[in-house]
């Protein structure tokens, strides 16, 4: 469906990977991927993740997966953890990682930067089990090349309070029309990727400007998602990207709906039922992230074990429930101790993800497949969400 | 070992002297460098080729010229609530009450340093909350309201996280102030009122100036409680954090707009001699 959109990328991976195929012994110079086979050498792997996703115990003596890998492989594991994908980007590109749990709007820049090595799926028995429509997909891979295993997803949810916001919405229009019941507490996440949200709410109510992807934009329909999030901006009382402040500010009040994720409402719903989140009717943004390996790796063999280790069905499904969202492996769903996890995230219900549109990075060379025009490239997003936020 | 005085001068300053050579001017001389360089526009990556498009896109987006505006005003304000709050306290302080119970007094000033940062900014956005914070319990039997969030929210956090370092040199500076000088004054027919702006307040100019130095410093280059307390509301430090990660050099160029109004600033008070009440 989407081969040939990256023609230009896969091109400079390709040349990027022979680069790297010349100074790495573990490379297969056909594919760029490991040919194997994963041997039991011993090393230290440093893992690159988001919060959450390789516990060893040190936040919650119970939530540990780290340690029975050390122990049955005799990987030594470091785990550094990272709050945006920007910061992820700029940790990995700095080097020393082996492996990192990338969002979709980290792992393109990071596979056209070189940085990451083409996995060889034979090599993970685990993979098997990850939901189709999470396999070979634009952002974990490229040009027909699989770049990771996917961990899990999760959709930027419509969240309210309950008793103050009558009835509850059902669509985004809420946080975007100015005739909003809720004026002045509104909330809405404070990064250049939310300009897809305002690309989301106008592929339902603006059709004409022919918006199929949220992160292919050309000027005109980029133009016009930026209009919608100056209309927003008077509803807003405050732009979040730190999810405990987000909390803090439901319960006292002064925010009383907007973009959330799963996780958030969980927390706040935690001892009695105080906000609803729904995926509303014209679809919403989300993630999906992917464990992939450094270009750089010396200790190939522990990654791969890495890798398969991390979806393995209890794993899987001890991280997912750990972080609240949706597992990647689908045997996963009968190991977590909340026996209602998947159905509360939707890890089975295809339908349910067909209109979440995971986070991208835009580039100049629309990721819709449009070869007529130019798209606006994310370095021009994050510009003109900086110069929004300071107008 | 050296025998000449210099010698051994030299030796005793090179450490403290290599420090601010390496440390501070050279992080400064990075920060300008990085300031002229390009980023590959889809991986963020610097690429160290010349180009003056950062400062550009930092004078022609109206945007950013509002922001630095914003900063003054908020650096400013901070500075005169706090002196205005700082004189009458050191005054009290140095002059009025007992010398047995300063000690005391000067450690109650210190205390809130005790305590982190973010508690007390943290302590403060509880308070401010536009319909359930305390500031508004206080203030809605009057018939006003809590100013909620934004900058006026933004000038009480700073205020009041900045004030220390506005009483403490102004004490200082009130306390080696000769009682001669103030009964001279009393001496020549002067009323109270009189000698504290005739006498007192010219000649502990310079410790005022000193404190302004941290007030208006730290101000202009905070971002965290402007995060917590300001809503939608944003300052430079802001928009450096904003853009570090993905376009390091355009943060830097942001970055020197604080540095060159400090360094303006500092030019401006140097004659007051403030700079040795430091």
């Amino acid at each position: 469906m989407r081969v040939g959109k990256h023609r230009k990328l896969a091109a400079l991976v390709a040349i990027g990977t022979l680069l790297l195929a010349g100074c790495s012994s573990s490379s297969d110079e056909g594919s760029g991927a490991y040919a194997g086979p994963v041997k039991d050498t011993p090393g230290t792997i440093n893992v690159l993740a988001w919060p959450g996703y390789a516990e060893d115990g040190s936040t919650d003596p119970n939530v540990d997966w780290v340690t029975p890998f050390e122990e049955a492989t005799g990987c030594t594991v470091n785990v550094k953890t990272y709050g945006t994908s920007d910061e992820a980007v700029q940790l990995m590109q700095g080097g020393g990682y082996d492996v990192i749990s990338a969002s979709g709007d980290a792992s393109l820049r990071l596979i056209y930067g070189g940085d990451l090595q083409p996995v060889n799926l034979d090599l993970i028995p685990n993979y098997v089990g990850i939901f189709d429509n999470l396999k070979d997909r634009p952002w974990n891979t490229v040009d027909g090349k699989n770049y990771g295993v996917p961990h899990g997803r999760g959709a930027n949810v419509l969240q309210y309070t309950l008793g103050k916001v009558n009835p509850a919405p059902t669509s985004w229009s809420i946080v975007w029309e100015p005739n909003s019941p809720a004026k002045g507490k509104v909330t809405a996440y404070d990064s250049a990727i939310y300009i897809a949200d305002a690309a989301v709410y106008l592929m339902a109510t603006k059709p004409e400007l022919g918006i199929t992807d949220p992160y292919a934009l050309d000027q005109t329909q980029f133009d016009a998602a930026m209009a919608l999030l100056a209309q927003q901006r008077p509803l807003v009382a405050e732009y979040w990207s730190d999810y405990t402040k987000y909390i803090g500010a439901v319960q006292s009040g002064n925010i009383t709906v907007g973009t959330s994720w799963q996780v958030i409402a969980n927390v706040l719903n935690g001892e009695k039922a105080t906000v609803g989140a729904v995926k509303p009717v014209e679809g919403a943004t989300g993630w999906s992230d992917t464990w992939m390996i450094s270009s750089k790796t010396e200790v190939i063999d522990c990654a791969y074990k890495w890798l398969n280790h991390i979806i393995t069905p209890d794993v899987n499904a001890q991280a997912a429930e750990w972080f609240g969202e949706a597992p990647a492996n689908s045997k996963a769903c009968a190991l977590t101790d909340n026996k209602d996890h998947c159905k509360l995230y939707h890890a089975e219900e295809t339908d349910y993800w067909s209109n979440v549109y995971y986070w991208k990075t835009p580039t100049e060379e629309c990721l819709d497949g449009r070869t007529d025009v130019k798209c606006v490239p994310y370095a021009e997003w994050v510009k003109a969400w900086s110069s929004f936020r300071n107008q | 070992m050296q025998r000449s005085p210099k010698a051994r001068a030299a030796s005793l300053i090179s450490l403290p002297l290599a420090w601010l050579l390496i440390i501070y001017i050279g992080s400064l001389f990075a920060l300008f460098i990085t300031s002229i360089w390009k980023i590959d526009t889809f991986t963020s990556e610097v690429i160290r080729e010349f180009t003056l498009q950062n400062f550009i896109d930092v004078v022609t987006d109206r945007a950013y010229f509002n922001v630095t505006i914003r900063t003054l005003i908020v650096a400013i304000s901070v500075t005169l609530i706090c002196a205005l709050i700082a004189i009458p306290m050191a005054f009290f302080m140095a002059r009025i009450a007992r010398p047995k119970s300063r000690p005391v007094l000067i450690a109650l000033v210190l205390t809130p340093l005790w305590a982190s940062y973010l508690v007390k900014i943290y302590a403060w956005r509880t308070m401010l909350y536009p319909d359930t914070g305390f500031l508004n319990w206080l203030i809605s039997p009057l018939g006003g309201s809590s100013p909620g969030f934004g900058m006026i929210a933004v000038i009480i956090g700073l205020s009041y996280l900045w004030l220390p370092y506005m009483v403490l040199p102004i004490y200082a500076g009130m306390e080696k102030l000769p009682n001669s000088v103030l009964d001279a004054s009393a001496d020549l027919g002067a009323k109270p009122g009189r000698t504290f702006f005739g006498v007192v307040l010219p000649i502990t100019w310079p410790a005022i100036i000193a404190g302004s130095i941290f007030t208006f410093s730290l101000s202009m280059g905070d971002y965290i409680t402007v995060q917590i307390l300001g809503g939608t509301f944003q300052m430079l430090g802001n928009v450096v954090y904003q853009n570090f990660s993905l376009n390091l050099p355009f943060a830097a160029a942001v970055a020197l707009i604080p540095v060159m109004i400090m360094i303006i600033y500092l030019g401006s008070v140097r004659k007051t001699g403030a700079l040795d009440n430091l």
